[in-house]
């Protein structure tokens, strides 16, 4: 008994020091190196701290004028630009975990260099998001309640406490990943999977499990949902990694560039899927009630053709697709401009998403004259405003990530050897 | 080993399985059949909530005075960006005769409701009692779910109680009170809105819902959230005073 509570006190010292040295190598080190940086470092840190310092004013107004004034919300379309950018978020997140976790938990040895950034950067992520949801509640503080009288028939309820377990276990797995213990490692990045995807398809549901809602009513979000989540990681994943090795300013190397590659490919595989599952999300709405004839309208020629048609599609899948294929997955930046091309598309069909199951009123099929036209919502430059800022967090982050785990992030170097022995 | 003896209860089980879902969807089908009332058969016989309070619209007889509507508004504090009750117009270019009608909206106080469905913090309940949907407003978080889980765009965020507010039947402001109607239901000049008990056999409401003569329908019952505010047209004379 003394002698494995002795042995524990070892590992957690050792556990301790080897973050002493090998990631705060020196405090004043790190601090040096968070300060200095090429062009494209301090311009992208620059702009991230414009952004949040911008949300950050224009989140204070908002609270102290009352979100009803500040947000473009009304009672028909009470969701708005911060729930989409928070789902935005979300979905980036946890595709990044199922990205990472196919190298370091399935073992499949072309997506291993990319593990670690993968699992920081989805860290990051959720508390950009987090932070933007934040600025849609109205009374954060009553979510002690969650505890208190959870209703464990709600999707948000399970979505939160999921993405609560999830956010742990990230974090754990990365602190795990930085010791170098790639075995508890890969064990903590399944769970954080397993609680990531039920996280996520719950997000999913909350919209699918409206039954008032036609345009959203169904099994398709959940699955939508993750699907859009893997090509969203993809994107994210390929983006992070050649911002980090262009701050450093460094040649992304052979490794590396093989597991973008792969990355590239399963975007470009994922891109198809969501393509199919779009039309058959257009076809099926055209045959049913006139509701959900009237939203997928409004997709087609109406108020968010434009958001539909040329962003989400053109811009988001089917020229990043062309990209992809063209250049054979070989072209580093020609990955990087189509992933950039891809998160737009992302950004946008989740705003569309969010937006066009509100815009036919509930009551439209009673036929009054109150709810006889489409419902209309404009973000407003406060929710613009917060939204930039969870960008704005989730760059910062990112940059600082870049600079104190450089080392760690150039995976094969740092973890990959004993990784694979995991798996042998 | 299975051994051919377990093999055939399996098998035996499978096909019990089999014929009790077939056999209960065929007698779904037959209920569904005989339910071309407002409610159906399964509510006529039983109403969970004592006193199940229950509101009959006769739609006909509302004139769009909004006299319900300000008494609401009075009552329940409700702002002015906001409203628990309203009055919906549909207009008929090409109807014959009457070319005009009112349509009285409030919380259909659902017996399946979807807002308390999506509540994460149990803000809004389905009262065990009354069978009313209410509002813990110190819980609310805001997250607004409960407004786009709501099939009728009966709710609303209240900026002054910093939570989601809806009608809860005047439950708060008048029935706890040992007053027998809603603000809404009293005011009205025409008597279009009757509030009773369905638990009760000779009770008004119910005896106008458990007819065959007159329609009397519910808003999209399609969505199966089971409302208990119920519309019909009727001339039939109902009691001043309850």
């Amino acid at each position: 008994m003394a002698k494995t509570k002795k042995a524990k006190a070892i590992y957690i010292w050792d556990a301790v020091r080897s973050i002493n040295g090998s990631v705060f190598r020196n405090l004043h080190e790190d601090i040096d190196s968070l300060l200095s940086g090429g062009k494209i470092y301090f311009f992208l840190l620059i702009m991230g701290f414009l952004m949040v310092y911008a949300a950050g004013m224009f989140g204070v107004n908002a609270v102290n004028m009352g979100y009803r004034e500040a947000y473009g919300l009304t009672r028909e379309a009470s969701w708005g630009l911060l729930i989409s950018t928070y789902i935005f978020f979300v979905v980036t997140s946890t595709g990044l975990c199922i990205v990472s976790s196919i190298g370091h938990v399935f073992g499949i040895k072309q997506f291993m260099p990319i593990a670690t950034r993968a699992v920081f950067v989805s860290i990051v992520t959720i508390f950009a998001g987090f932070s933007v949801m934040l600025f849609d509640l109205d009374e954060p503080l009553h979510m002690i309640y969650y505890m208190i009288t959870p209703n464990l028939s709600s999707n948000i309820w399970w979505m939160g406490a999921l993405y609560g377990a999830y956010l742990v276990f990230m974090i754990l797995e990365f602190i795990f990943l930085l010791l170098k213990k790639h075995k508890p490692a890969a064990y903590l990045g399944l769970t954080a999977l397993i609680f990531g995807i039920s996280a996520h398809s719950n997000l999913g549901a909350i919209f699918g499990m409206l039954h008032g809602r036609d345009f959203w009513y169904g099994p398709y979000m959940p699955i939508y949902f993750i699907a859009s989540a893997i090509m969203s990681g993809c994107a994210a994943i390929v983006i992070f990694t050649w911002l980090g090795y262009k701050i450093n300013n460094e040649k992304i190397d052979k490794q590396m560039e093989k597991a973008l590659q792969s990355v590239g490919k399963l975007a470009a595989l994922m891109i198809a899927i969501l393509i199919f599952f779009e039309i058959w999300k257009v076809l099926t709405g055209l045959v049913g009630g006139e509701d959900k004839r009237l939203a997928i309208f409004s997709m087609l020629d109406g108020r968010y053709a434009f958001n539909f048609l040329v962003i989400e599609i053109l811009i988001g899948m089917i020229i990043p697709f062309i990209i992809l294929i063209k250049s054979r997955f070989m072209n580093m930046n020609k990955l990087f401009y189509a992933s950039i091309l891809m998160i737009i598309g992302i950004f946008f069909m989740r705003y569309d998403l969010v937006m066009i199951g509100q815009v036919v009123p509930v009551l439209h099929g009673i036929n009054v004259e109150e709810f006889s036209g489409l419902v209309s919502y404009v973000p407003t430059i406060y929710e613009i405003a917060i939204s930039i800022g969870g960008l704005g967090i989730a760059i910062i982050a990112f940059l600082f990530g870049e600079k104190v785990f450089k080392g760690p992030f150039k995976g094969h170097k740092f973890g990959i050897d004993p990784l694979e022995k995991v798996w042998k | 080993m299975i051994t051919k003896m377990e093999r055939r209860e399996f098998l035996k089980l499978g096909l019990a399985i089999t014929g009790v879902s077939v056999g209960g969807g065929f007698l779904s089908v037959v209920s569904n059949l005989k339910g071309a009332f407002a409610s159906t058969e399964e509510y006529r016989k039983k109403y969970p909530y004592k006193p199940h309070y229950t509101m009959l619209i006769r739609q006909n007889r509302c004139i769009d005075c909004g006299e319900c509507m300000k008494e609401c508004v009075k009552t329940n504090n409700v702002p002015g960006y906001g409203y628990r009750t309203t009055i919906l117009e549909r207009y008929e270019k090409n109807a014959i005769g009457l070319k005009r009608e009112f349509i009285p909206m409030l919380c259909m106080q659902c017996n399946n409701p979807p807002c308390v469905r999506a509540c994460p913090v149990e803000a809004t309940y389905k009262d065990k009692r009354t069978g009313i949907v209410r509002m813990h407003y110190e819980k609310c978080i805001g997250c607004k779910t409960c407004i786009l889980a709501c099939p009728y765009d009966a709710r609303y965020f209240n900026d002054e109680r910093h939570a989601i507010d809806k009608c809860d039947f005047c439950f708060d402001a008048r029935l706890s009170k040992g007053m027998k109607l809603p603000a809404c239901a009293k005011v009205c000049p025409t008597k279009a809105r009757v509030f009773g008990d369905l638990s009760n056999p000779n009770d008004e409401v119910f005896r106008i819902v458990h007819q065959m003569q007159k329609a009397v329908w519910v808003l999209r019952p399609e969505v199966g959230t089971k409302p208990n505010v119920f519309y019909t047209t009727s001339d039939r004379e109902v009691s001043d005073e309850k």
